[in-house]
């Protein structure tokens, strides 16, 4: 309890220990406390920074996607009128075709027809100059009654 | 121990445990180890407590060593346990300085001192939560005593352990700080403005003598309540940790309600002895911040 040299001493240790840690200790620890929290404020910029462009690409990527599908859906569409249409087409030509084909047929038949009955018509008078010559049982001149035959076979065509 | 010859005594042990290893300059003009607290005291100014001079600063280079090293080894990515401690001290003497100073009032020690003043006092402090006898009864062995002679008779070598429960040691750190507030009071306020702040307040200029006497009073009592604040409390805090363990050579039922009283006392001063160091650096910043600022 005596107040002795020992509180000189102690004063000194104290001044050495405060300029010690002023000049070895602090700089060092503070400037690496430093960096860290520079480094750590700049990792936290950064992830600010990635979490943004990763909100902007989530929005581009939704609008993207929401484009497509509207084209998409414009494609669908546009195939599915083309695709009537080409039926609707398919469907007048094929009409088209079926009235063509019908008609040529009809003409054919009515050319068959024709035909038909020039021959019929030609043999006609052949058959009823020999029918009329069986009846008459002589020999008609064909010559001599030509007018007769032709009056005859103007009457057939008439009738 | 007082008595060398006598057996262990209640008193004798207190004293022994209160007395400082001396090394001084005998009245009779050589120099020597005391033998006992008279001797020690014959010897005046002109001694040193070599034990607390010892442990103060073995304490503080240890707590040198502690920072360095961790300095050295700052991982900026995977911080260990005891560099995040230190560095929360680091925070926050560098907060206590920067809460109390004002911004103008830039100073680079400051930030320093406060984490040395508060790391060195709780180390010097902590050393009280060692059982009282262990230290002083290895130092006793060291020193070539025997078993047998230090139960029978007590230690005759004397050893205090707790740097801060010697009043040079509290006085003299709180000295440290009182040259601090001088220096940066003339610094900051110059000669002429330190004067007139001691001799023309608070009552005006036709009552100086008054003036300065209250000042002077004033600026004394700063380091001399910083020192014996932390003197006083750490000084008690150990007599009731050697009064405590007096119990264990009182039998068995006194002995074991010692070791309860011990550890109850303990733990009570792992607070008090952090919030000793705390205040010894809170005042310092508060007495160096007052230093700064001119009224």
């Amino acid at each position: 309890m005596n107040i002795n040299a020992t509180l000189i001493g102690q004063t000194i240790a104290f001044g050495l220990f405060v300029w010690f840690c002023k000049r070895y200790v602090w700089p060092p620890m503070v400037n690496a406390m430093q960096e860290r929290q520079t480094q750590i404020a700049d990792g936290l910029a950064a992830a600010e920074k990635g979490q943004q462009a990763q909100d902007v690409a989530e929005k581009e990527a939704a609008q993207m996607l929401s484009e497509a599908k509207s084209q998409a859906a414009e494609i669908v569409a546009n195939a599915e009128k083309r695709g009537n249409a080409v039926v609707e087409e398919a469907k007048t030509t094929a009409g088209s075709e079926k009235e063509r084909i019908i008609a040529s047929a009809q003409t054919e038949i009515d050319q068959d027809v024709h035909s038909a009955r020039e021959e019929l018509r030609s043999q006609v008078s052949s058959i009823a100059v020999a029918a009329a010559s069986k009846i008459v049982d002589k020999e008609i001149d064909e010559k001599t009654h030509a007018s007769l035959l032709d009056d005859l076979v103007k009457q057939l065509k008439a009738g | 121990m007082a008595s060398t010859e006598g057996a262990l005594t209640g008193t004798g042990y207190i004293n022994h445990h209160l007395t400082n290893l001396t090394f001084g300059r005998f009245p009779e003009g050589h120099w020597g180890f005391a033998h006992g607290a008279e001797e020690a005291a014959s010897m005046g100014f002109m001694a040193i407590h070599v034990d607390s001079m010892a442990w103060s600063l073995g304490l503080g280079i240890i707590m040198f060593l502690i920072f360095r090293s961790i300095a050295k080894g700052f991982s900026v990515d995977k911080p260990s346990k005891v560099q995040c401690a230190v560095e929360s001290l680091f925070e926050m003497a560098q907060d206590s300085k920067d809460g109390t100073f004002t911004k103008q009032a830039e100073n680079l020690w400051i930030a320093p001192m406060a984490l040395t003043i508060f790391v060195w006092v709780f180390f010097m402090n902590l050393m009280d939560l060692i059982p009282v006898d262990w230290l002083p009864t290895a130092a006793a062995l060291l020193n070539g005593e025997s078993w047998s002679s230090i139960s029978a008779h007590g230690a005759q070598t004397y050893m205090k352990v707790v740097p801060s429960t010697d009043v040079n040691i509290a006085l003299g750190t709180a000295l440290g700080v009182f040259l601090m507030i001088i220096y940066y009071s003339l610094k900051m306020k110059g000669p002429i403005g330190f004067t007139k702040e001691l001799t023309l307040q608070p009552f005006g200029p036709y009552l100086v003598p008054f003036n300065l006497l209250l000042e002077l009073v004033a600026l004394l009592a700063k380091p001399l309540s910083l020192g014996l604040r932390l003197f006083g409390n750490m000084y008690a805090g150990e007599l009731i940790f050697i009064l405590i363990a007096m119990m264990y050579s009182a039998g068995l039922g006194l002995g074991v309600l010692g070791g309860f009283a011990q550890l109850g006392w303990a733990i009570f001063h792992i607070l008090v002895i952090t919030l000793q160091a705390y205040i010894f650096m809170m005042l310092t910043i508060v007495y160096l911040s007052q230093a700064h600022e001119a009224h």
